[in-house]
C-alpha cells in the first residue's frame, strides 16, 4: 500500500492532462458565448439550406455534393425550397456568394477552434486578390 | 499474460544495444516526418520506377515471416522434437516481420492518413485487400500462438487445446500471404518481368531460404550472446532445407531465364538484360544482381558439403550469403526490374536517396527491436525452468 | 461468478473485435446493394487521334496547353516527378510491336499523341484497393482524389503509362491557376480524366475543341452514328496494346 501515493498522483496528473481541452477552455477567456459576426453575402438571401442547418452540418452537406457529384455523376441539387443548384461548391458557393474565405468560413472555424480545413489546398479560391494564406 | 517486463532487465552491454536501436528508430522517424511534410519527393521513386525501397523491403519480409512454417510444420505435424524451441523463435520472427511489412506499406503510401479506407471502402477485386486480410489473420495468429504457448510453457501447463486448431491454420496460412504477395505483381498486364505464373512458387522457394537462414543466425547470434543453445541437430536438419530451397529458388530464376532468352521475346528480355548485363546504357544494377547469383551459387556449394555445413563458422557464412543474395534480388532486382524499361521502352535510374534509406533503416531497427525484446523475453522463461 | 481483470481485459478486446466486424461486414454489404442499380443505355466515350493530321504542323503542341492549363496540370522541371495528362513520345516506343524494320525508318521518331485509353476492362480499377478508380457509365476511367490513398498500385498495373503521381505539393509549379477545376494535393495519383467536367456540360474535351487540324474526333463509340464511329469506319486504325485485353478507347489513324 505504499504505492497509493504515487498512484493517486499519477491519477491525478493523467485526469488532468485528459480533462485540458476543458479547463483550457474555461481559463482562456477569449472564447466568447455569442456567435461571431461573419460577413454575408451581399446580393444573395438565400443559402442551399436553412442557416441552422448549415451552420451545424455544412461539412455533410458538401461532403455528400461531393460524394454525389464526384462517385455517381448526380450533379443537380435541389434545394429544400425547390431551387436547383450546381453540385459544385466552387462555381455555386464559393464564386457566385461566400467570395471572402477569411471573413465568412476563417471566422467560424476560429471560433470553434477548427484547423483550417485542406480543402482550399486543390479547391481555388484564386478568384479571390488575397490568396497568401494556405 | 504479459511477461515483457522480463525484456526490463538486462546487462550494460544489452541497454547499450537498445538505445542504438531507438537512436536509428528516432532517426528513421524524423526522416519520416521529413517526407511527410515534402512528400515521397524526398525518396528516389519517379514517375517510371514508382515503387522502390519501401515495397521491395516489404516483398522480402513477406517471406521471412512466411518462412515460420519451415519449423511449424515439421515440428506440428510430423512431431519432430528437436523443432521445440525454435517453433517459437520462429513464430516470433514471423510477427516481428509481418509487422516490418505493415509499416513498409504505411510509409510508402503518399496519403497515409486515408488509410482506413481500405477498411472503409474496400475493393474486393484488388490484391492488395486480399494481401492486407491475409497479413493480418497472419499477424494476429502467430501472436496468439506464441503469446499462449509461452505462457503454457512459464506455468509448466500443456498448451490450451484449442490453440492446436490456429496451430494448423496458420501453416496453410504462411502460404498464402506470399502467394498473395506473389499475385500482388504476377496478375499486372504489361509488366512482363513479374507476368509469370512461377513468380508465386519462385517467392516461397526464396522465402523459405532467406527466412530459416535468417533464423539459424539469430540461434548463432544467442548461442554466442547468451549461451542460449537451440539444439546442433536442429540446426543441422534447418540448414538441409534452406539448402533445398535455395537450390529450388536457384533452378526457377534459370528457368526464366531460358524462357526469355531462347524464345527471344523483346519484351520478356528486356528486364533481364537490364538486370544482369544493362540495357540502353544504364548498368546500375549489374554489379548487385551478380553479386547475388555469386552469392547463391557460393552459399549452396558451402550447405550442400556435409562436411562444411556442420563447421560453424561457414554456416555463418553461408547464411549470410543467402540473406544478402536474395534481399539484393527480391529486395531490389525484382521491384526495379519489372519497372524497367518502362511500358514506354524509358529507362530511369532509381537511387534510393539518404532520407529513404533511414526510413527504411528505421524500420529495421523497430524489428531488431522486437526481436530483442520478445527473444529476452523467452530465453528468461526458458531460463527459469 | 468473479471476473478477474484479465477476464475483463480479454472480454472487452472481444467485444471490440465483434464490434468492428459487425462495421465492416456492413459496410461491405451496403456497397453490393447500393451498386445494383437498373441497367442504362451504353455511353461510352472514346477518340480517333488522326496522327498525318497531327504532325501537320511541326512542334505544335496546342492540345498538351489547353488540357494542362484547363485541368491545373503543374510542370515540373525533373522527368522523375514529371505529371502529364496528354503529351507525345516517338512512334517507335509507343506502337513497339507494330513495325518492321523499314516502316521504322520513316514512322520511328515521328511523334505519337499519348493520353489515358479509358480501357473498357481496365487494370487500374481492379487493383485500386480502395476504389478510388473506376470507369463510369459513361466509359471515362476517373479518379476520386478524396479517396485515393496515393499507394501507386495502379501506376504498376497500367501498361500505357498514363498515370503520374503527386510526389510533392502540385500548386507551386502552376502558372495560372484555373479556378474551375480543383488544384491536386500531394500523395496522390492523377491523369487525364476525358474532360469528364465539361462531358457533364454538354462540351468536347479541350485537346480535341483546341485542334485546329481537326486530327481529334471524339464521342460515344457505342453510337453506331457518332462521328468517331464514322472516322473508324472509313480509316484503318490501330489501338496501343489491343492484345493485353484491356480495349482501349482511344483509337490511332496511321
Amino acid at each position: 500500500m505504499s504505492d497509493r501515493p504515487l498512484i493517486l498522483a499519477g491519477l491525478t496528473l493523467f485526469v488532468g492532462l485528459v480533462t485540458t481541452p476543458i479547463w483550457h477552455g474555461a481559463l482562456d477567456r477569449k472564447t466568447a458565448l455569442t456567435a461571431p459576426p461573419i460577413k454575408l453575402p451581399a446580393q444573395e438571401k438565400q443559402c442551399v439550406a436553412p442557416t441552422s442547418y448549415m451552420r451545424s452540418s455544412h461539412m455533410r452537406l458538401l461532403e455528400d455534393w461531393r460524394n454525389e457529384a464526384v462517385r455517381d455523376g448526380q450533379r443537380q441539387f435541389v434545394a429544400f425550397n425547390g431551387k436547383t443548384y450546381d453540385k459544385n461548391p466552387t462555381r455555386t458557393c464559393v464564386t457566385a456568394c461566400h467570395t471572402d474565405r477569411k471573413e465568412f468560413c476563417g471566422r467560424c472555424h476560429d471560433y470553434a477552434g477548427v484547423s483550417d480545413p485542406d480543402c482550399w489546398n486543390c479547391h481555388n479560391d484564386s478568384h479571390q486578390a488575397s490568396r497568401s494564406a494556405p | 499474460m504479459f511477461m515483457f517486463e522480463r525484456a526490463l532487465t538486462g546487462s550494460r552491454k544489452y541497454w547499450l544495444w537498445v538505445a542504438s536501436l531507438l537512436f536509428v528508430v528516432l532517426a528513421g522517424s524524423l526522416c519520416y516526418v521529413l517526407q511527410l511534410t515534402h512528400g515521397l519527393a524526398v525518396t528516389g521513386l519517379s514517375r517510371d520506377v514508382s515503387w522502390g525501397l519501401y515495397i521491395a523491403q516489404f516483398t522480402f519480409f513477406v517471406g521471412v515471416a512466411a518462412s515460420a512454417v519451415i519449423v511449424v510444420l515439421p515440428y506440428y505435424l510430423h512431431n519432430y522434437q528437436q523443432f521445440v524451441r525454435l517453433t517459437l523463435l520462429g513464430e516470433l520472427l514471423a510477427v516481428t516481420a509481418v509487422t516490418m511489412c505493415m509499416l513498409f506499406i504505411f510509409v510508402d503510401l503518399g496519403q497515409p492518413s486515408r488509410i482506413f479506407n481500405i477498411v472503409l471502402h474496400p475493393q474486393l477485386k484488388s490484391v492488395m485487400f486480399w494481401d492486407m486480410i491475409a497479413l493480418g489473420g497472419y499477424l494476429l495468429m502467430n501472436a496468439v500462438i506464441a503469446v499462449v504457448t509461452l505462457t503454457a510453457q512459464r506455468e509448466q501447463v500443456p498448451v490450451p487445446g484449442w490453440i492446436k486448431p490456429v496451430i494448423i491454420l496458420s501453416i496453410p496460412w504462411a502460404i498464402s500471404i506470399h502467394t498473395v504477395t506473389a499475385f500482388l505483381y504476377s496478375g499486372l498486364p504489361g509488366r512482363s518481368y513479374w507476368l509469370t505464373a512461377i513468380l508465386a512458387p519462385r517467392f516461397l522457394a526464396s522465402a523459405f531460404a532467406s527466412g530459416p537462414a535468417l533464423l539459424i543466425l539469430l540461434c548463432l547470434a544467442l548461442r554466442k550472446l547468451t549461451g542460449f543453445d537451440a539444439g546442433w541437430e536442429a540446426i543441422q536438419k534447418l540448414a538441409v532445407i534452406v539448402a533445398y530451397a535455395l537450390a529450388i529458388n536457384i533452378f526457377l530464376i534459370l528457368a526464366e531465364v531460358f524462357t526469355a532468352f531462347y524464345s527471344g521475346i523483346p519484351e520478356h528480355e528486356e528486364a533481364f538484360r537490364y538486370l544482369f548485363v544493362g540495357f540502353n546504357g544504364d548498368y546500375h544494377l549489374v554489379p548487385w544482381m551478380w553479386l547475388s547469383a555469386l552469392l547463391s551459387w557460393v552459399a549452396l556449394t558451402l550447405l550442400l558439403v556435409p562436411k562444411w555445413r556442420n563447421n560453424i563458422r561457414l554456416l555463418a557464412v553461408a547464411c549470410a550469403a543467402i540473406f544478402v543474395s536474395i534481399w539484393l534480388d527480391k529486395g531490389l532486382g525484382l521491384i526495379v526490374g519489372g519497372f524497367t524499361p518502362s511500358p514506354l521502352g524509358a529507362v530511369t535510374r532509381y537511387v534510393p536517396t539518404l532520407p529513404e534509406s533511414t526510413i527504411v533503416l528505421g524500420i529495421w531497427a523497430v524489428g531488431a527491436l522486437m526481436i530483442t525484446v520478445f527473444y529476452k523475453t523467452t530465453l528468461s522463461v526458458w531460463e527459469e525452468n | 461468478m468473479k471476473i478477474t481483470r484479465k477476464d475483463f481485459l480479454r472480454l472487452s478486446g472481444l467485444g471490440l473485435l465483434a464490434l468492428a466486424g459487425k462495421k465492416a461486414v456492413r459496410a461491405v454489404g451496403e456497397r453490393s446493394f447500393a451498386s445494383s442499380s437498373p441497367p442504362k443505355k451504353r455511353v461510352r466515350w472514346g477518340m480517333a487521334i488522326d496522327l498525318q493530321k497531327c504532325r501537320q504542323k511541326d512542334g505544335c503542341d496546342r492540345c498538351i496547353k489547353a488540357c494542362h492549363s484547363t485541368h491545373n496540370v503543374p510542370q515540373f522541371a525533373d522527368r522523375a516527378h514529371e505529371i502529364k495528362w496528354i503529351w507525345k513520345e516517338p512512334f517507335k516506343n509507343v506502337f513497339p510491336a507494330a513495325q518492321t524494320g523499314y516502316t521504322r525508318e520513316f514512322f520511328g521518331d515521328l511523334p505519337v499523341l499519348l493520353l489515358c485509353n479509358h480501357c473498357d476492362d481496365p487494370p487500374c480499377q481492379d487493383v485500386c484497393p480502395v476504389d478510388a478508380t473506376w470507369k463510369r457509365d459513361n466509359g471515362v476511367v476517373t479518379i476520386d482524389f478524396h479517396r485515393c490513398i496515393g499507394c501507386r498500385y495502379c501506376m504498376a498495373a497500367c501498361p500505357y503509362g498514363a498515370r503520374s503521381f503527386n510526389w510533392q505539393d502540385p500548386r507551386p509549379a502552376i502558372a495560372m491557376v484555373n479556378p474551375d477545376f480543383p488544384t491536386r494535393t500531394r500523395g496522390v495519383v492523377e491523369k487525364c480524366n476525358f474532360c469528364e467536367e465539361r462531358l457533364a456540360r454538354g462540351q468536347g474535351p479541350a485537346c480535341a475543341e483546341s485542334c485546329e487540324e481537326k486530327a481529334i474526333v471524339s464521342g460515344d463509340l457505342e453510337k453506331p452514328d457518332s462521328e468517331v464511329r464514322q472516322v473508324l469506319r472509313s480509316r484503318f486504325a490501330v489501338q496501343r496494346k489491343p492484345e493485353l485485353g484491356t480495349g482501349p478507347s482511344v483509337y490511332y489513324i496511321v
